[in-house]
């Protein structure tokens, strides 16, 4: 103020010398640190970018399946021929039904039946599924007998490679498996409009076999099912139960802690050692049947535990302890506070942490292998006490397939196990939101 | 603080002494020493707290003030390390005592923290959750009752009556707080504890608090907390002074704030240090 009042002007304090504080290296490394990051992300990136390419693009073909149309006459000559169904019903479970199949392509090509070299090829153009379908039909009705009508009959896995443009066909007749004439017949069909590609729905419904045609991971899907259901039934209680005793009610003890110490512990015992605690315990102990799903779910219910536990605990653990005072300091009992308040608020970490490990579950193959569920099973299990199989047990089998036609479809099954496991992490988020809008 | 001529302490401290010794204990409490783990918080503090009065706790930090008050309702129970010995009554009984039950002694002494703690449920939860664990009411219209009762007298009703469903997490800091004491009267407590109720608040609703506390000492008893001199002074009529885990000095806040004996209390009270 006085200087203002003596001088009248205010003069700038004067620089002292710029001190070296080293800003252009901290610059540089901050920019070379976000190239790293960047560099990291982008490789993640690209190897996701990759597999889910290399996936989807080899196995997006494993849901259009090609069959063909054929008018079928149900001729009493082939099915029954000293016509005996009246008094021996099993005659019309052991007939030639893919003799129907294969005349009514001959007819439809248009040579004699007669014709040994060509029906050879024939056999080789149709899948014999047309036994079971044609059977199916039969036996549902047998008054079909002796009519004709257009049934839709599963060309041959070759026969469906072949169409699908995944066999090369520059290569010399003798090295590939479909002749020159199947081809041939395949193109007529296909200008007729009888030989055409529809969705798969056998993929999903149908159970194991070595024909890829007829192969399907509908044992797998139920089997799956069944055990994440036993898994959620029985590991969400338990786990729950255990982490709110330990973290709310638990003294802090020498003991208590050795118990958390070997939860963390068991989070990290690898899988296939829960698969022989589960062929030990629950089928050479409590006699349980082998390759069953309750077994496979109880496996999977041990290696999900911990897994719950520790996420409860977390989820328990941050909500902030005022809460807790303000239910206590109210004269709130301690079960009070923990199912009126704490529970509430840990709700959305423990669903995560649940589902987060039922995806995890999902996708484990290796104790599932020693509790014998990687079988050959046809028939979709009815009750968990029926042999199953599971959707990466199942992709593992079909990985040790040789056929072409299973490459497609053991990456379609990876495609249907990816979208299980997206749909999951999907409820988790939207579940997680839901409940932490509420407030 | 004016500091009185000597005559007119005498004056004053005679009165308020005079009156005071009229007034019951409502809580007496005796050789209270604390332990946190092996570490020792409270030595031998003998502090009563009169009926209908509020009675403040001052100290600096750590000096144990927040753990005796947390002794009052057994809140230190909840910290697995913490023990305490000596003899804390209500109303003459032992709270300590294995015959009394630690639900029924916080419904009858309440407690507000230091930091807003409504529960993230709505207005009307917030001071309804007390009264329905305790059965305190059965119909809604009782419940009803009660929550406008619990908030007219903690000065909140006026400002959220046209919004009891909304969170109480939505509040300011200072609504916060007085929903809390809603909360916490709306079980009708004999005593309330609050550790540094305005700590988190600015001025105007800190002044509110005062008010408040001041109005709820016709039909509660108080223990209050507090790093603010001045609102020891405004608000209390007896105060504590706490230093390391000691009773250093209590009487009639006149007195303490005007002519302590302790020479600790007077630098602590004119910031000498604390």
């Amino acid at each position: 103020m006085t200087d203002i009042a003596s001088s009248g002007t205010l003069i700038d304090a004067k620089a002292p010398p710029r001190r070296d504080i080293g800003l252009k290296r901290r610059y540089a490394a901050e920019r070379r640190f976000r190239i790293y990051g960047i560099l990291a992300v982008s490789v993640g990136l690209v190897f996701l970018a990759v597999m889910l390419f290399s996936i989807i693009s080899q196995g997006y073909t494993a849901f259009s399946q090609t069959a063909v149309t054929l008018p079928i006459t149900f001729d009493p000559a082939v099915i029954d021929p000293k016509n005996e169904r009246e008094s021996d019903p099993t005659k019309l479970q052991t007939a030639n039904y893919p003799a129907l199949a294969q005349k009514a392509l001959a007819e439809k090509l248009g040579f004699a039946a007669n014709d040994r070299a060509a029906t050879r090829q024939l056999r080789g153009f149709l899948s014999d599924t047309s036994r079971v379908q044609l059977r199916d039909i039969v036996m549902a009705d047998p008054s079909v007998i002796g009519t004709t009508r257009d049934v839709e009959i599963l060309t041959s896995a070759n026969i469906d490679s072949a169409f699908k443009g995944q066999i090369d066909l520059d290569v010399p007749e003798a090295n590939r498996k479909v002749s020159d004439q199947q081809v041939g017949w395949m193109r007529k069909l296909s200008e007729e409009g009888a030989l055409a590609t529809r969705f798969n729905t056998g993929l999903f419904t149908n159970g194991a076999s070595s024909r890829p045609e007829s192969a399907g991971m509908g044992v797998a899907i139920v089997g799956s099912f069944y055990m994440m259901l036993i898994v959620l039934l029985v590991a969400l209680p338990v786990g729950v139960a255990a982490s709110i005793y330990l973290e709310e009610f638990a003294p802090k003890t020498k003991f208590t802690d050795l118990i958390e110490v070997n939860i963390n512990n068991l989070a990290a015992v690898p899988s296939i050692v829960f698969g022989l605690l589960g062929l030990a315990v629950f089928v050479n102990f409590f006699g349980l049947p082998r390759s069953a799903s309750v077994v496979g779910g109880l496996v999977l219910t041990l290696m999900t535990l911990p897994t719950i536990i520790i996420a409860t605990r977390a989820a328990l653990v941050a909500v902030p302890p005022s809460i807790r005072s303000a239910a206590l300091g109210l004269g709130a009992s301690r079960m009070q506070m923990v199912f009126h308040h704490v529970l509430p608020l840990a709700m959305p970490g423990i669903l995560t942490g649940t589902i987060i490990g039922l995806a995890r579950a999902l996708g484990e193959t290796a104790p599932l292998l020693l509790i014998g569920m990687v079988a050959f099973v046809a028939d979709i299990p009815s009750t968990p006490l029926d042999p199953a199989t599971a959707l990466p047990v199942q992709i593992y089998m079909w990985a040790n397939e040789a056929e072409r036609a299973f490459v497609e479809r053991l990456s379609g099954a990876i495609i249907i196990l990816l979208i299980f496991l997206m749909a999951m992490n999907l409820t988790a988020i939207i579940l997680r939101r839901k409940f932490e809008r509420r407030w | 603080m004016n500091l009185m001529t000597g005559s007119q302490v005498e004056n004053a401290v005679h009165q308020q002494t005079g009156g005071v010794e009229n007034t019951p204990l409502k809580m007496r409490g005796r050789k209270v020493n604390v332990f946190y783990g092996p570490k020792q918080a409270l030595f031998g503090v003998d502090l009563d707290v009169r009926q209908n009065q509020v009675t403040a706790l001052i100290g600096p930090s750590g000096c144990g003030k927040s753990t005796f008050l947390r002794c009052l309702n057994r809140m230190n129970d909840t910290v697995d390390s913490a023990r305490v010995e000596g003899d804390i009554t209500l109303d003459g009984e032992n709270i300590y005592d294995p015959k009394i039950d630690v639900v029924e002694l916080r419904a009858r002494v309440g407690m507000v923290f230091q930091k807003p703690n409504p529960f993230p449920k709505s207005i009307y939860e917030n001071v309804a959750y007390g009264p329905r664990i305790h059965g305190l009411a059965r119909r809604k219209a009782d419940f009803d009752g009660i929550v406008e009762k619990s908030l007219q007298r903690a000065g909140l009703w006026s400002e959220v009556k046209d919004r009891l469903h909304e969170p109480g997490t939505g509040l300011s800091g200072g609504q916060q707080q007085r929903l809390c004491i809603a909360r916490a009267i709306a079980v009708s407590p004999e005593v309330i504890l609050m550790d540094e109720p305005c700590s988190a608040l600015d001025p105007i609703a800190t002044a509110r608090i005062e008010e408040l506390i001041d109005e709820l000492r016709q039909n509660y008893t108080i223990v209050i907390v507090t790093h603010s001199m001045q609102q020891a002074a405004r608000v209390s009529q007896r105060t504590a002074m706490f230093h390391l885990g000691n009773l250093v000095e209590e009487g009639p806040t006149e007195k303490m704030f005007t002519n302590p004996d302790e020479k600790r209390t007077r630098d602590y009270i004119t910031g000498r240090y604390g």
